[in-house]
């Protein structure tokens, strides 16, 4: 968890603690929740081919091209990437291979 | 000093709602409840209430403009009846789980098929475990008193549930009877402003609402949702007390009529309790101790307080002016014989489905109701558990 959090939800919250009707109170949550296990496929950043255009980083749809201080992209985020392969398909380099989860 | 009018059962709501003046209503028309929006889209046109008004294409539609509003934060009133109310099925049940205290006037009519415009109870009786709190109300005076209560109650932070306000198609909201109005301004203060503390157009504290809940908690939101409709018991007893020091009239979780000494009690909802206080009084005159419990809060349902009014009678008849198809007995027989069961022994319960598709019930056949129960207390037989009273044989 990388934020502080009005209301932290976990899977021992009891309905005397959780919100009211499963509202989210907390802007931007979706980072305390580990999405990336439903993903049957997985994307390997080669970092050697990576000429570090970026054209990957704004397709993703789930922020997990993860970008550092100085501008450049660095490995996945696997605790969120779906798996869904848009970067493989927009990658001009073939620098993001695409291989089964094991 | 209230204000005298006389006005039918949907301008007393329209009235109401106008009083009120909530945020959004959004609405589509239909037999007996089209005279709501009707009204109060006049009211918007006039420029006398500050109202966004959404007509909208259906009923699926205006309860989930309704949903949509209220979860903006705005405080929402529809109204609807019968297919109507079908229509919102799948959205009555949202309204609730997400905790959005949508007011909804539901305007009792036989639900579809065999097509019928007239009055039953099939409609809201279908909606009773969609977690909304169910109010009932006999005359044009309850309807609009239970729809300015209904404002409070929905929105208490204790409960936060969505309410419907019941009341008989045509006999109740096309027939014009004296009433009793607040004044706009002591209504304006008894509702107040709405002031969730989540809501979606709060720039300063952003929320979600409506998120997938998957096994790991949807359960907690469903037993947290559980609890509010206990909560609400005490609530709707608040807010009455309330409201009764700002009008002097009482309302509580049902009303009981003569039953300090009843030993034969008929259970009723809603307009038909009129018509059996009458042949009350009439038996009270022959020297017969007959009682009459009229349910004005049907969900939450008022098991502990049913099972005592009732302890003292030797037999009941519970009234349903709609059937569950079960081949066992119609949805208040069921919750008062559940009521009964375990707390009180030995009183005899009847049930009698009537009134179907808008068939008129007279004094004659609610007599009857009493002459079986009175025969029940003589005999101590019962004959008949599960029986319908008016239909051609």
């Amino acid at each position: 968890m990388s934020k502080e959090r009005k209301v932290v939800v976990t899977p021992e919250t009891t309905w005397k603690e959780t919100t009211p009707g499963g509202i989210i109170i907390d802007a931007g949550n979706a980072e305390d929740f580990k999405t990336g296990d439903w993903r049957s496929m997985k994307p390997i950043w080669l970092q050697d081919k990576c000429k570090q255009c970026l054209l990957c980083y704004p397709v993703c749809p789930d922020t997990s091209i993860l970008i550092n201080e100085e501008g450049k992209r660095v490995d996945f985020d696997y605790d969120h990437c779906k798996g869904c392969g848009v970067c493989v398909e927009v990658c001009p380099f073939d620098a993001i291979d695409f291989v089964e989860e094991e | 000093m209230a204000i005298r009018d006389r006005l039918s059962g949907n301008e007393a709501v329209a009235v109401a709602m106008k009083q009120i003046n909530p945020d959004v209503v959004a609405a589509f028309p239909i037999t007996p409840s089209t005279e709501v929006p009707q009204y109060f889209s006049s009211f918007v046109s006039d420029g006398k209430v500050d109202t966004e008004f959404v007509p909208v294409e259906s009923e699926h539609s205006a309860m989930s403009a309704c949903i949509g509003a209220q979860a903006a934060g705005a405080r929402t009133i529809t109204a609807t009846s019968a297919n109507g109310l079908a229509l919102m099925w799948e959205m009555l049940y949202i309204a609730a789980s997400s905790r959005l205290p949508v007011t909804l006037a539901v305007v009792n009519r036989a639900l579809s098929g065999p097509i019928n415009i007239h009055n039953d109870h099939s409609d809201s009786m279908g909606a009773r475990d969609s977690g909304w709190i169910q109010l009932y109300g006999e005359t044009n005076q309850e309807a609009y008193d239970n729809l300015i209560q209904a404002i409070r109650i929905g929105e208490h932070p204790d409960v936060m549930l969505p309410v419907m306000c019941c009341y008989d198609g045509f006999i109740t909201s096309h027939a014009v009877e004296n009433i009793e109005l607040v004044e706009d301004e002591k209504v304006k203060e008894f509702v107040g402003d709405y002031k969730p503390e989540h809501y979606l157009n709060n720039a300063a504290n952003p929320v979600a609402m409506g998120p997938l809940d998957l096994q790991n908690h949807y359960f907690e939101h469903k037993r947290q949702q559980a609890e509010a409709m206990k909560n609400a018991k005490k609530v709707i007893l608040e807010i009455a007390a309330e409201y009764e020091k700002l009008t002097g009239r009482k309302y509580g979780l049902f009303e009981e009529y003569k039953m300090d000494d009843a030993e034969v009690a008929v259970v009723v909802i809603n307009s038909t309790a009129g018509t059996a206080k009458y042949v009350v009084d009439q038996l009270r005159e022959k020297g017969v101790k007959a009682g009459l419990i009229k349910i004005r809060v049907y969900r939450p349902f008022p098991v502990e307080e049913i099972a005592a009014a009732l302890s003292k009678c030797k037999a009941v008849a519970v009234m349903d002016k709609a059937d569950s198809f079960n081949a066992a007995g119609g949805p208040l027989f069921t919750d008062i014989t559940s009521a009964l069961y375990g707390r009180v022994d030995g009183v005899k319960v009847i049930n009698y489905i009537y009134g179907l598709g808008g068939r008129d019930v007279k004094t004659d056949d609610i007599e009857v109701v009493y002459n079986e129960l009175l025969e029940i207390v003589k005999t101590g037989q019962v004959k008949s558990v599960y029986n319908y009273l008016g239909v051609r044989e």
